[in-house]
Formats: structure tokens, C-alpha cells, sequence
């Protein structure tokens, strides 16, 4: 799970400060575990020296945390990129994926295309394992079955998923924070700049 | 569900069921309707027939109520006499009854339906002469009846609505007439007068024929929309209903179709009911008033209806698993057996054999109960044998056309449904052959007892004389005044004691019959090288017997005074020595005329004044001209109204034959229409089941023509074996029933072709009208399942 | 990969206010099993029915080998659904009166073959899908994997060019359903004939070539897509 483009995903649908950026991070995707202040400011401090987030504004009465963050072009190309790549077919990549389709959500994106994405990767995988399952030994079969069924899990799951967008767009809309980018959102800073980004999704 | 077991709990079951019935959206009311209406149409139908005997009761006592016939001596004139004249006549088939009524005083005794005597000259008809009279067809019968209608005969005074009746006032009736009484009172009590046997026999086979389908279709409509039943009973399974109380549930379900088919039943009879007075059949129609239902029958069919809903139900369960989540029934439904089915039949013809020969048209008597019996279990013997028959006849079947194989494998793995469906065709047209059988033979039988020979004489006039000599002479002119006729042969004959002697006349003494009539009529009766007129003639009986005899010349005739009643002899006259012996030939009623034939001039005045009788004649007409016959009818009628005029059986172009073949044509028609629509019910249910299949079948490419070909076949192979199956049964049955009434065998095969015409025409139907929902399955939606 | 075979262009149908395909586009190619996958009411039945024939669309094309079977009358399209496809249903397609044997030659004998031949050659696919056992037997005696690989069987009989599977393993356990999945992809191979497989299952997809997805009446193919964006 990367937490730098979850930040920069968070950013992408509206400038927060480092704090607000934490807790919308915990609540939202990491209840158990929390992340602590110093990985916080660390990954900030890395997009900001990648160019990948500017430092938008500083509230009165100073200190580091008061700092409000927002994110670049070259940060969107990121966050773009990061969202097209499938993730590697894996048991308990649920998380990576339910983030990848939140910030989709929060940003505008197409979620199911995430989705279509995903589920080729895994069928990919699956039609390879089928293969070697239907020409190996009992032993082949055994392995490539237990993995063949874990993905099917995965993919179970993205279906639903997919099937379940509109349910998790209207929950995302009841949350100030991870409201949706929309173009009558007032906290958008340069809605012109995204118009066309928005259009596609 | 409560698991308590006991009355309340199954009458909550039977109640749930009753609801499930007539709930369950569109396709359940479809379903329930089309049981109701199927178990409605039965109903009415059997409603209709228990109504038969009130109907029948009515009407006699109505006609029992206007009798004016009686064998008792005339009352003695009074103030409350009235003279009463028969004139009953006959228009294009149909009887007219027609009384002459001369009141003796002021105070006459009025028959019923007449408010008063009418004037002489004045006519009260039925309303249906009434409207006869007044149509342009009743023309010729106008010239006949022109009086001055001047009232309507009430209800209480006519047989049936349909009845053509009419009192005419008269002042000029002979008393001494034959046709003519004197009475004090109409009505006679009702003589216990039994039909004809042979007739009886037919009425109590027709019902037995008639009721069988309707109580078969009656079963097969409880069980439409079986199989849909049977998924809806898995639901209530699921929900944890056993199967006791599926089916008591199924019961229930049965018993609310049947209660929803009695109300229908019940609402077409009264609608029927309503204008039954406009309905006639075989000459008999009746008033709304006479059709009620027999009340112990009555009740007996509105318990047997939802009792018989629920047996068949739980009998239709009998094969059938109902499981929480699937409907299983048992599978190839098993070898059926033969033997038992026979008993049914063989113990009908057995009920029956022992009557063989018992019955002739003048006597017999029989056992309703045993022929009734007899023939209802040759009927369902029939019934029972098909699905045997089915099974049996497409077990061994193989290969064959796709569509033939569709068919008959489908048959092979169920044959009950089908045949069961085909049941009430086999009954029916068993029933209608053997019944059309035994009334072809009969009918050919009276023609050959007739011997009358139309080609001589197509109509025969009975005329009764009250002018003697001179109304045979009134009646010659008239009917060679008429147009059509193209000969006239007139005699009158009268018995004759011979050489009485004095004193009194034993019962046996010798007599003969003296038939007097022209040369030219006599010619009809004997072989005359000469005849002039004063010639008399003496014919013997080709074979010898006591009646009548045959006086020589010289021989004194004696004749009695009928009008007198007299048994003296009243006026003698000998057979002249110029008498001759000659052969005699068959008048044109077939008629062997014996004894004295005389020329009118040969036979004194007084002999002739002495015979107030009657004289017969014999009419050749033009060829089925038949208004030559109803314009005879006015001659005749204005001679005397009390005269009778034939024709000739043969010549009868709506004889009584056609018209049961016409009532067998209609009774059969309406069972297998009722019929074949079951038939349809199963083949579209069957349809709605296999929408899968029929879906699949379409997707690889099969013709809408053979899934068409597979419906006819498999509708048409039951139906054809139904059909061979009552054609043996209706043959047999027919000779049997032929041979209790002494009549000879011979197949109507005419008849059978033309009932299994019809058979073949309601497969065709019921193929045609299951096609467009065929086609609509077959339409890609079709696949759409789910 | 080789040529198309089968290809429809923008398929539109609805079944009253309900649009089952909105705009559909998919290529079948010669001898390849393509999956067609998508949620329960996307369409993806229903786009089988169109490319097999059996339903004609509102508007678009399909053309198989040439031949533009939309604009092809019923009768003709029956005939080529006789001659060149073959289907298996998830259930109820077998005819339940007909024997197993017979249920295998009724393609054949549908297409004019005569009885014996039709017998012989349809006793030669059972015994291929190692069912040759229930021959003889009503379809309603026999297991879901025996009734299924008859089914298979069935539709392989004729030499068709392409199969057309929806939800072949819906009815059928784990266990049954791979062994079907292994007969029908493999007889498939063998014969040449490309597969249409409807299926919801990622496991039953995966014995596919490659898959597309139906959701909400549109055909979702990566692989034309990205062709689209190449060219």
C-alpha cells in the first residue's frame, strides 16, 4: 500500500493540511493502523521535493502542522498512473484495491475501469494456472486450484465491488471529508484545469 | 405452520388451499377461471338434465290438463257442454293441434289457456302459430286457417312454447262424427301410458351417452393447471407444510375451482334458462317455468361436484412427490395392466346379453337401472382401456421422422395425460356410434315394415265422412283441382258380417271387408282385366286366414249402423253372381286389400249412407313438392278438419331419422369441442412447461414445422387410437342393443366416418390454436427464461 | 490469432422499457474460446442469443464468415444454427422424452442425416465425452455432469464452428463443472471450433482465451480496445 499516492489522491480532491490528511488516512483507510506523525511529514516532504505537491497556503499562528498541502500536475499524472497499473495478483490485495477504488471515486475516475483492469491481470493469471493445472499432475492440480480459487475470491470481490460503486459513491457524498471532487465542489481550487479530466470519469 | 393435527387444522388447510386457488395473480385466475368455466359447463349441462324429469312432468301435466279423449260414454247435453271437433293438422312437418269448440249453452266448460269459448268463425291460437300465421311462410297454412285470430292460448293450455295450436269456434259440428265428442270438463287424469319400449330404451341410452363425457370433462377441467399446482404445493412445502397437508391443501385448492365451477354452472343455466322457450328439439321445447332441476339430484350434484374435485385431486396426487424443492413424479408410469380394464366392458355386455331379443317395438319391458348400468360400463370400459391402449400401442415404437419421434417418445414417458384427455372422445363417440348404429337399423327396419311405395303414392289422406259417398266425391275433385297431384285414388271400406241370419251375432262369426271405390281405384288393389262401374270383385287373402273372409255370390252381407253403435244388423246387401274372384296386389300403402271390392254404383245408397266412416286415399304429387301436400291439407281440412293427411315415409325430407342423426351430429360435436378444449388447456400447459426445452430445441435450428408436426402427432395418436377403441365399443354396443330389440345387425358406417370427422377435425383445431403460442415460444423471448 | 468469424457491430435490444444491450460490439475469431462475463442482467445472455442467431437485434450487425446474419430471414438462420452452431444451456435442454443417444443425434437428424448414421455417429461423441454409459438412458436419469457432457456432446456432433455455451457449469459442482470445463475446451481444440462462453465464473473463464465483460448492455473488450488505439 502506497501511502504517498493515497496522500496525493486525498490532495487531488481537495488541499488539506498535514493533520487533515492523517486522520481522513486513518479513518478512512487504515483504522488499525494508525500512521504515525513522522511518516506523515516524511512522505509529504518526499512529494514536496518531487514536485508532486505544493505548499498552498500556511495558516496564521505557524508550526509545521498548520501547513496546507495541494497537489501539482505532475502529482495527477501520478496518481493516474498509479490507479491504471493493475496491482500483482495476490491473496489480500483487497486493501490496495479498495484505496486504489475510493480515490477513483474521490477523484473523479472511472472506478470500474480499475476494476476491468484488475480483473484482466487476475483472469491473465487464472488462464495460466488453469493451464498448467490441465497438463500437470495431481500435485499441480492441488496448488494451482488453491490458488486458482483465492483469485476467484479476489475477483468475487471486485465484482461486487464494481456491482456496489453507486452504494459506495452515495456513502463517500456524506463524508465532508472525502466528498467526491464535483464541479460545483466550492473547495476545488482550479476547477478549469480539472474540467476535462472530470468529463472522462 | 402449526403443527396441530385435527378438524380445525385441516379445514384451515382446505380453507388456505380455496384461497390459493382463487388468488395467485393473472395466470392463477386464467387457471381457475378455465377450471370453473369447464366445471361450470359440465354443471349447467348436468343441471339440465336433472331438469329433464320436471320438464317432462310439466308438460304432461299440461297436455293431461287439455286431454279431451276419453273412453267413457259422452256426458248427456247440458247448459256446461261443449261439442269439441279434432281438427289437427300438419304444416311442413310440424303438427298443428287444432280443436273445433260448439258450446251446447252459455255456461261451456273452457279448456285451459282460453279465458272464453271463441265465436264461431274466431280462432285463439298459440303465439307460436300466431307467429307462423303472420310470417310469409305460413302462407299455404293461412289459406287453410283464415279466421279472425281474436286471442292468444295461455301457457297452462299449450305443451310447449314452440307448440302450434289453435281452438276454432264452430257451430256446425256433427255430433254423429267420428272426430266430434261431447264433454262436460277438459283434462283426463294422466293414464299411466308407457313409452314405447323400444324409445325408452333410447332416452335412458342417450342420457347414459350424453352424461358420461360430461362427468369426464367435468373431471379433466378439475385437473387443469395440474402441473402448475403442483410447483406452487412445493412452495407451500418449503414453508414447512408435510405432505399430508400438501395435499390436503391441493384438496382445498380443488374444492374452491369446484365451488367457483358450481356458481358458474349454476349462473349459465339460469342464463340459458332464461331463453330456453326459444330452443326447440326433436318438435319439443319448454317453458323456463318447466326447466327446475330434480332437488334430490340437484343436491346430489352440487356434493358430488366438489367431493368427485377432491378424489380426483387426491387420486392425481396419488403418482406425484412434492418436495420442498422439486415436483417428482414417479417415474415410467409402469406396465399398465390389462386384464382388470376388461372386466368393466365384459360386465357391461354381460348386463346386457340376458336382454338380447326381450324387446320389440310393441313390447318388453326392461330394467332401467341394467341397461343404463350395461351400457355406462361398456362407455367407461372404453375410458379404461385407452391409457392401456396408448401405452401399449407406442411402446414398442421406434424410430420415424424427428417429429414423430417427439412425439411418440413423449408419449412413452407419459401416457396418462393424454389419454385421459382423450377419455371423453372415446366415450362420446362410442356412445354416439353405438346409438347411431342401433337407430339406423331401426329406421331402415321401419322402412321395409312400411312397405309403402312412394312412387305410387307419396301422400295418404284419411278422411273422415260425414256427407257418406259425396265427401270422397268432394275430396277427388278437390285434389285433382290441385296443383302438383297427379293422381287420386279414393276409398272406403267397411266391415261386413256374412249371411247373419237372425237372432244374434256370435263374436265369431264369419265377416269380411267390403272396400268400395272407382274402377280406376280398385285397379290399385287387384288385378282387373275388365272393370265397368257396377262391378264387383272378390279378392282372397294370398295366404288364408279367418279376417277377413271371402264371400261368394250369393252371399248376404249384413252391415251394422255405426253411428248408432248398434250391434244389429242394419242394412243387408248380396254379393251379385256377377261377382268375379280375382289376384289381388298391394295397395300403395302397402296394404293387402281383401274381400268384397265394389264400384260405388254397385252398392245401394242406404249401404253407403250407413257408413258416417272413413275413406283413405292415396295422392301421387309431383316429386317431393311438398306444398302440393300442404295445399291437399286445405282441401282436405275444408272437407272435414278432423281429416289426417301422411306422407309416405320415404318421402319425408326431414324424417326423424335425420333429425336424431342431426341431435347425435350436435350432442357429439359440442362433447368433442368441450373436449378438445381440455385437450388445448394440456397441450398450452404442456407448452408454458417445456418453454426451456422448446427454447433449447429452437436454438440449434429445429423448423417451426416439426415442433408442429410433434403437437398434431402427438394430440392425433391418442385420439386415433381413442377413436379405433370406441369404434369397436360403439359397434358392439350397437349390436348388442340391436339384438334386445329383435333387430338385425347392420354398421352405420356413414355415420362412424362422419363422427370420426369430427374427431380428426378438433385435433386439427386443437394443433391450430396451440400454434401461435407455440410460435410466440418459439419467438427468441421465448428464451428468455427467468 | 487468426481471422474473425463472428463479429457485431454496436447490437442494440430491449425488451420493453428494459435495454438489454445498448450499443454491444464483440469478435469471436476462428477456433479461439472467447468468456463472456459481466453481473446477472448486463446483457450477456442476451448477446449470446443475438451472435448465435436465435434473437435478432434492434439495430446493428453481426456478420459471421462474411455473411451478415442480421439481414438473414429465420429460416436461413435456423438452417446455420443447424449446420454451424452448437449450444449448451444451463438447464432444460435436453428433451426430457428423448434417450440420451438420441437427445445427441436430434442435431443430426434435425439436419437431414438419417437415423442410423446420425446413432453412430452421435454413440462415437458420447463415448469421447466418456459417457457412452447412459446412452440408452432418459436425460432424467442421469446426473447433472453425465446430463451436461450429453449436452456437450450434442453440441459438438454437427462439426459446428462455433459453440455457444451459457453457463455450461451453472447447475454443476465444483468438481463436475472443471470436468466439463476440461471435455468441452478441449473437444473444442480439437475440432476447431471456437467457443462462446457465458459464464460468471473467473474459473470457468479462465479455461478461455481471453474474456470480455458485459455491464449495463455494453461490451467492455480490452483487446479491441487497445487495437482501437493503436489504430
Amino acid at each position: 500500500m502506497s501511502v504517498a499516492h493515497t496522500f496525493l489522491g486525498l490532495l487531488e480532491s481537495q488541499p488539506r493540511h498535514g493533520y487533515d490528511l492523517k486522520r481522513t488516512y486513518d479513518e478512512a483507510f487504515s483504522p488499525e493502523r494508525p500512521l504515525a506523525y513522522g511518516q506523515v511529514y516524511a512522505t509529504l516532504a518526499r512529494l514536496l521535493k518531487n514536485g508532486l505537491v505544493v505548499v498552498d497556503g500556511v495558516e496564521p499562528g505557524g508550526g509545521p502542522e498548520r501547513k496546507r498541502y495541494a497537489i501539482t500536475e505532475a502529482g495527477i499524472a501520478d496518481v493516474q498512473a498509479w490507479l491504471a497499473q493493475p496491482e500483482r495478483p495476490e491473496p489480500y490485495l483487497q486493501s490496495v484495491l479498495y484505496t486504489k477504488v475510493v480515490l477513483a471515486l474521490l477523484t473523479g475516475r472511472s472506478a470500474a475501469e480499475i476494476l476491468d483492469v484488475q480483473r484482466t491481470e487476475h483472469l491473465r493469471l487464472m488462464r495460466e494456472l488453469t493451464r498448467r493445472k490441465t497438463s500437470g499432475d495431481l500435485t499441480d492440480q492441488l496448488i494451482c486450484d488453491h490458488a486458482l480459487f483465492h483469485l476467484e475470491a479476489d475477483l468475487r470481490w471486485l465484482e461486487l465491488t464494481a456491482d456496489r460503486l453507486d452504494d459506495l459513491r452515495a456513502r463517500l457524498a456524506t463524508r465532508t471529508d472525502l466528498r467526491p471532487a464535483s464541479p460545483h465542489s466550492a473547495t476545488r481550487d482550479d476547477p478549469a484545469a480539472r474540467a476535462p479530466r472530470r468529463a472522462n470519469s | 405452520m402449526s403443527r396441530r393435527v385435527g378438524p380445525r387444522a385441516w379445514l384451515r388447510e382446505l380453507l388456505l388451499g380455496t384461497r390459493m386457488a382463487l388468488a395467485g395473480g393473472p395466470s392463477g385466475w386464467l387457471r381457475a377461471g378455465l377450471t370453473a368455466l369447464g366445471v361450470g359447463l359440465g354443471v349447467a349441462l348436468l343441471l339440465f338434465a336433472v331438469s329433464v324429469p320436471h320438464a317432462i312432468a310439466s308438460r304432461q301435466e299440461r297436455t293431461a290438463a287439455r286431454d279431451d279423449v276419453s273412453f267413457d260414454a259422452p256426458p248427456p247435453r247440458s247448459d256446461a257442454t261443449i261439442l269439441v271437433g279434432t281438427a289437427d293438422t300438419w304444416f311442413r312437418g310440424d303438427p298443428v293441434r287444432g280443436r273445433l269448440l260448439q258450446p251446447d249453452g252459455a255456461h261451456p266448460s273452457v279448456p285451459p289457456g282460453l279465458s272464453e269459448i271463441p265465436r264461431p268463425g274466431e280462432m285463439v291460437v298459440s303465439p307460436a302459430l300466431a307467429r307462423l300465421l303472420a310470417s310469409p311462410d305460413g302462407e299455404l297454412l293461412r289459406e287453410r286457417l283464415d279466421f279472425p285470430i281474436v286471442a292468444t292460448i295461455g301457457d297452462e293450455g299449450l305443451a310447449g312454447p314452440t307448440e302450434l295450436a289453435f281452438y276454432l269456434g264452430a257451430d256446425d259440428l256433427n255430433e254423429a262424427s267420428d272426430t266430434v265428442t261431447r264433454r262436460d270438463h277438459f283434462g283426463e287424469p294422466r293414464v299411466g301410458r308407457t313409452l314405447d319400449p323400444v324409445l325408452s330404451l333410447f332416452v335412458v341410452i342417450i342420457v347414459v351417452v350424453l352424461l358420461l363425457p360430461v362427468t369426464l370433462f367435468v373431471a379433466a377441467a378439475i385437473r387443469f393447471g395440474g402441473e402448475a399446482r403442483d410447483r406452487r404445493l412445493a412452495g407451500v412445502r418449503l414453508l414447512g407444510a408435510d405432505a399430508h397437508m400438501a395435499r390436503r391443501i391441493a384438496a382445498g385448492e380443488a374444492l374452491g375451482s369446484s365451488l367457483l365451477g358450481l356458481g358458474v354452472g349454476g349462473a349459465i343455466f339460469l342464463g340459458v334458462r332464461s331463453f330456453v322457450d326459444r330452443i326447440e328439439l326433436f318438435r319439443l321445447s319448454v317453458f323456463p317455468s318447466d326447466v327446475q332441476p330434480h332437488p334430490v339430484l340437484t343436491l346430489l350434484l352440487v356434493v358430488a361436484v366438489p367431493v368427485a374435485s377432491v378424489a380426483v385431486t387426491i387420486l392425481s396426487l396419488r403418482r406425484v412427490v412434492i418436495e420442498p424443492f422439486a415436483v417428482t413424479r414417479r417415474a415410467g408410469d409402469g406396465r399398465r395392466r390389462l386384464w382388470w380394464r376388461l372386466i368393466l366392458p365384459v360386465v357391461g355386455i354381460g348386463l346386457l346379453v340376458p336382454m338380447l331379443g326381450s324387446l320389440t317395438q310393441s313390447g318388453g319391458e326392461f330394467s332401467v337401472t341394467q341397461v343404463s348400468l350395461g351400457v355406462g360400463l361398456v362407455l367407461v370400459g372404453v375410458a379404461a382401456q385407452l391409457p392401456w391402449a396408448v401405452q401399449a400401442a407406442v411402446r414398442r415404437v421406434r424410430g420415424g421422422p424427428v417429429a414423430w419421434q417427439l412425439a411418440i417418445r413423449r408419449l412413452q414417458l407419459d401416457s396418462s395425460a393424454p389419454a385421459r384427455a382423450v377419455m371423453g372422445i372415446a366415450v362420446a363417440v362410442a356412445g354416439a356410434i353405438g346409438l347411431q348404429t342401433l337407430f339406423a337399423s331401426i329406421e331402415a327396419n321401419y322402412l321395409v315394415l312400411t312397405r309403402a311405395d312412394p312412387t305410387r303414392a307419396e301422400v295418404h289422406i284419411s278422411l273422415p265422412l260425414e256427407d257418406g259417398w259425396a265427401d270422397v266425391q268432394r275430396l277427388d275433385a278437390g285434389a285433382a283441382a290441385t296443383p302438383g297431384v297427379l293422381s287420386v285414388h279414393s276409398r272406403v271400406t267397411q266391415s261386413a258380417v256374412i249371411d247373419p241370419g237372425p237372432g244374434p251375432l256370435s263374436e265369431d262369426h264369419p265377416s269380411t271387408l267390403v272396400t268400395v271405390g272407382t274402377c280406376d281405384t280398385l285397379r290399385e288393389f287387384a288385378e282387373l282385366d275388365s272393370c265397368a262401374e257396377g262391378s264387383v270383385f272378390l279378392v282372397a287373402a294370398a295366404e288364408p286366414n279367418d279376417f277377413p273372409a271371402t264371400p261368394a255370390p250369393g252371399n248376404t252381407l249384413g252391415f251394422l249402423d255405426l253411428r248408432t253403435g248398434s250391434a244389429e244388423v242394419a242394412v243387408e246387401w248380396t254379393v251379385p253372381a256377377t261377382a268375379r274372384a280375382v289376384t289381388g296386389r298391394l295397395a300403395p300403402n302397402g296394404e293387402e286389400v281383401t274381400g268384397v271390392l265394389a264400384t260405388p254404383s254397385a252398392m245401394p245408397d242406404e249401404v253407403l249412407a250407413t257408413w258416417p266412416s272413413w275413406a283413405v286415399s292415396y295422392v301421387d304429387i309431383e316429386d317431393g313438392d311438398l306444398d302440393a301436400a300442404e295445399r291437399l291439407r286445405t282441401v282436405v281440412w275444408d272437407i272435414a278438419p278432423g281429416g289426417y293427411l301422411g306422407l309416405a315415409a320415404a318421402a319425408l325430407p326431414t324424417d326423424e331419422f335425420a333429425m336424431v342423426r342431426r341431435g347425435l351430429l350436435i350432442g357429439a360435436t359440442v362433447t368433442l369441442v368441450m373436449i378438445g378444449a381440455s385437450l388445448l388447456v394440456g397441450v398450452l400447459e404442456q407448452l408454458r412447461e417445456r418453454r426451456r426445452v422448446l427454447a433449447s430445441l429452437v436454438a440449434f435450428g429445429t423448423r417451426r414445422r416439426t415442433l408442429a408436426w410433434s403437437i398434431v402427432w402427438q394430440t392425433a395418436v391418442p385420439v386415433a387410437l381413442g377413436l379405433v377403441l370406441a369404434t369397436i365399443a360403439g359397434v358392439t354396443l350397437g349390436a348388442v342393443l340391436l339384438r334386445i330389440v329383435s333387430q338385425p345387425v347392420s354398421v352405420d358406417w356413414s355415420a362412424i366416418a362422419l363422427v370420426a370427422g369430427i374427431a380428426a377435425l378438433v385435433v386439427l383445431g386443437v394443433t391450430a390454436l396451440s400454434l401461435p403460442p407455440l410460435w410466440r415460444l418459439m419467438r427468441a423471448d421465448g428464451l428468455r427464461t427467468e | 490469432m487468426s481471422t474473425a468469424l463472428l463479429v457485431a457491430t454496436d447490437l442494440r435490444k430491449s425488451y420493453g422499457p428494459t435495454a438489454a444491450l445498448a450499443g454491444a460490439s464483440v469478435t469471436v475469431r476462428a477456433g479461439e474460446i472467447l468468456a463472456v462475463m459481466g453481473p446477472s442482467g448486463s446483457g450477456k445472455s442476451t448477446l449470446l442469443h443475438c451472435l448465435a442467431g436465435i434473437v435478432p437485434p434492434d439495430s446493428g450487425t453481426i456478420t459471421y464468415a462474411g455473411r451478415e446474419l442480421t439481414a438473414m430471414s429465420d429460416v436461413d438462420r435456423s438452417a446455420l444454427r443447424r449446420s454451424d452452431f452448437g449450444f449448451i444451456f444451463q438447464f432444460g435442454q435436453l428433451i426430457p422424452e428423448l434417450t440420451c443417444l438420441e437427445n445427441v443425434a436430434l442435431p443430426l437428424r434435425l439436419a437431414g442425416v438419417r437415423r442410423r448414421e446420425a446413432e453412430r455417429r452421435a454413440r462415437a461423441w458420447l463415448a469421447q465425452l466418456e459417457v457412452e454409459d447412459v446412452a440408452n438412458k432418459l436425460p432424467g436419469t442421469v446426473s447433472g455432469g453425465q446430463g451436461q457432457r450429453v449436452a456437450v456432446a450434442r453440441s459438438l456432433v454437427t462439426g459446428p464452428r462455433v459453440v455457444f455455451a451459457d453457463e455450461p457449469t451453472g447447475a454443476l459442482d465444483s468438481l463436475n463443472g472443471e470436468k466439463v470445463m476440461v471435455l468441452l475446451t478441449q473437444a473444442a481444440r480439437d475440432t476447431g471450433a471456437a467457443v462462446v462462453l457465458v459464464t460468471h465464473e473467473p474459473r470457468v473463464a479462465a479455461y478461455a482465451d481471453r474474456e470480455v465483460v458485459v455491464r449495463d448492455g455494453v461490451v467492455h473488450d480490452r483487446l479491441a480496445q487497445s487495437l482501437e488505439r493503436a489504430a
